[in-house]
């Protein structure tokens, strides 16, 4: 079966000469959790940026289920990818947090008894039911954030774009963001996130791919990238292990990405060990 | 104090603020004091009044928004109610938290845009240019610097930001979440820059940060924001390892964390893993 996303042999050079984007070929199935790493300005945002359009390949091409982006219409795409972008003022302009979460399912044509359901389940998820009617630059940027990530949720793509989530957001917000993820690939949806948090990243993604000057040079799952071998690898583009991860290989135990694999395989040696 | 006590770079006694058009203060009753070359972290949850602590430390807040003041706040002893925008401007160096919202939007190159605060405080054309240098070496933008800053990636935007309040060499400065946007290593990397430079120079810093790991490393120490008032302040170990902190909304560092999840596991950590608190820095600078 063709995957959902197919990049093929991609390159993205900016006006001013950047060369942001170089060969990189990637499939991404229906209903994966992927996230996407790698230094600044490795290329991840400008990657992210082609599938739903705003950016088009300088060589190479990408299929969206099987489709190649170029000949489609960006209102199409907009109502199969949906992107929150990493800053959030690039995206609001509503008045009204309602009124700014209602703009994009009211444009992709969904009839108005479903938008109002859409927006009260996207506003309930990032937690902003309480602040409706509050001006979107009322709130504080971590809100912020949260609501343009609303803004996309209401949109009910099949394809999510999540670019940097987590940043701002406290540990209450950091969970709920994790909800949001887990909660759309339950529903089958696709969620591509980037991120530098890589605590996040491992917890809540099933495949890590990693950037570096434009290229993928690691792809795999959480338990592959981040494992001894990868190390190296990973601080060429300035990442570095999550702290179970180092522990664990420490400890003897192989690579153990999250808090809970270390303790899962901490408990398991125990075990075995009495 | 005595006389040969020298006053502290930022002192806030008492501090109440409420933004123009709105009755209920964000800040209530902050007691804060920050001596030169200490580091201060300031963490909480969403919405506690982390940014405003920011704006009313900077002394933007009344000065460049209004709204209400009450209490004290002082840069080198001077009530900053007292001071001009332009001599308050050369004392403390604010870095908002949206890097986009402190780029000039009038410069062509990275270069002219970490010199723009040097050029208006007239120095001269020397002066800015090894600035401009030393402050690009410090965050590690040097090669960025021919580059438009309207086409730089969150992270490096964020990086030329800070570039440019650390050229304008402010004795105090304040940072919204300066590595939001950063890798990990350019987090760590600016966190051990920030640190020498408060080492070295004496330079104060008030610091909020989500990333409780670049504070165990860094800060000397840490105070708890919750709804406007400090809840917890003191030493930065201290105050990091404090249990209640998952209740107020911040997150530990790793290791407090992981130590946490094992000891709930009955499994003892194990000394060989990595020292106590700031493991990850001792992890990172071993491998």
């Amino acid at each position: 079966m063709t995957a959902e996303i197919v990049v093929e042999n991609v390159s993205f050079v900016y006006p001013d000469g950047t060369h942001a984007l170089a060969d990189v070929d990637l499939q991404i199935p229906r209903g994966h959790r992927i996230a996407i790493v790698g230094q600044n300005g490795s290329g991840k945002s400008t990657l992210v940026r082609h599938f739903n359009g705003l950016l088009r390949p300088t060589t190479g091409r990408i299929l969206l289920d099987g489709l190649d982006t170029v000949g489609v219409h960006v209102a199409h795409l907009a109502s199969r990818v949906g992107l929150a972008f990493q800053n959030p003022d690039r995206q609001i302009f509503a008045g009204r947090v309602k009124a700014e979460v209602a703009f994009g399912p009211r444009n992709i044509g969904m009839a108005q008894v479903e938008v109002e359901q859409a927006v009260y389940a996207a506003l309930e998820a990032v937690g902003l039911t309480g602040q409706a009617d509050t001006n979107p630059y009322d709130l504080g940027y971590s809100r912020r954030k949260l609501l343009a990530l609303a803004s996309v949720l209401a949109m009910r793509t099949p394809i999510v774009l999540l670019d940097e989530p987590t940043t701002g957001q406290d540990a209450r917000g950091v969970a709920r963001v994790q909800k949001i993820v887990s909660d759309l690939a339950d529903t089958g949806r696709t969620v591509i996130g980037i991120s530098h948090d890589m605590r996040f990243v491992a917890e809540s993604f099933e495949r890590v791919v990693v950037m570096r000057a434009g290229r993928i040079i690691l792809d795999g799952t959480p338990s592959e990238v981040f494992a001894r071998e990868s190390w190296d690898a990973l601080a060429s583009t300035y990442l570095e292990p999550p702290l179970p991860a180092r522990i664990g290989v420490r400890a003897g135990v192989g690579s153990t990405p999250t808090d809970a694999l270390l303790v899962e395989a901490l408990s398991q040696r125990k075990v075995a060990a009495s | 104090m005595s006389a040969s006590t020298p006053a502290p770079r930022l002192s806030l006694r008492d501090v109440s603020y409420g933004y123009v058009g709105t009755s209920a203060n964000v800040l209530q009753g902050i007691d804060l004091e920050l001596a030169e070359g200490r580091i201060v972290g300031v963490v909480g949850p969403n919405e506690a009044g982390k940014s405003t602590l920011c704006l009313v430390a900077a002394g933007l807040a009344p000065l460049a928004i209004g709204g209400r003041l009450d209490g004290t706040v002082e840069q080198d002893g001077v009530d900053t109610r007292t001071l001009s925008a332009a001599d308050l401007g050369q004392r403390v160096g604010i870095l908002f938290q949206n890097p986009v919202t402190q780029l000039s939007g009038t410069s062509v190159t990275v270069y002219e845009e970490i010199a723009f605060g040097p050029r208006n405080l007239g120095l001269p054309l020397g002066e800015v240019a090894t600035r401009v240098e030393w402050a690009a070496d410090l965050v590690g933008v040097r090669d960025l610097l021919p580059r438009d800053p309207a086409r730089l990636s969150g992270g490096q935007a964020q990086l030329v930001a800070l570039g440019s309040v650390l050229a304008l060499r402010p004795g105090t400065l304040v940072l919204d979440e300066p590595t939001s946007q950063l890798d990990p290593l350019g987090t760590r990397l600016v966190g051990d820059a920030l640190a020498d430079l408060a080492a070295e120079t004496g330079t104060a810093i008030l610091m909020v940060e989500h990333k409780t790991d670049l504070l165990a490393r860094m800060a000397d120490e840490v105070v708890v924001l919750v709804d406007g008032k400090i809840a917890k302040s003191g030493p930065a170990a201290e105050v990091l390892a404090d249990p209640a902190l998952p209740a107020l909304g911040v997150e530990p560092p790793s290791d407090i964390r992981l130590r946490a999840a094992l000891a709930e596991a009955g499994i003892s950590f194990d000394a060989s893993w990595g020292p106590a608190l700031g493991v990850q820095a001792a992890v990172g600078a071993r491998e």
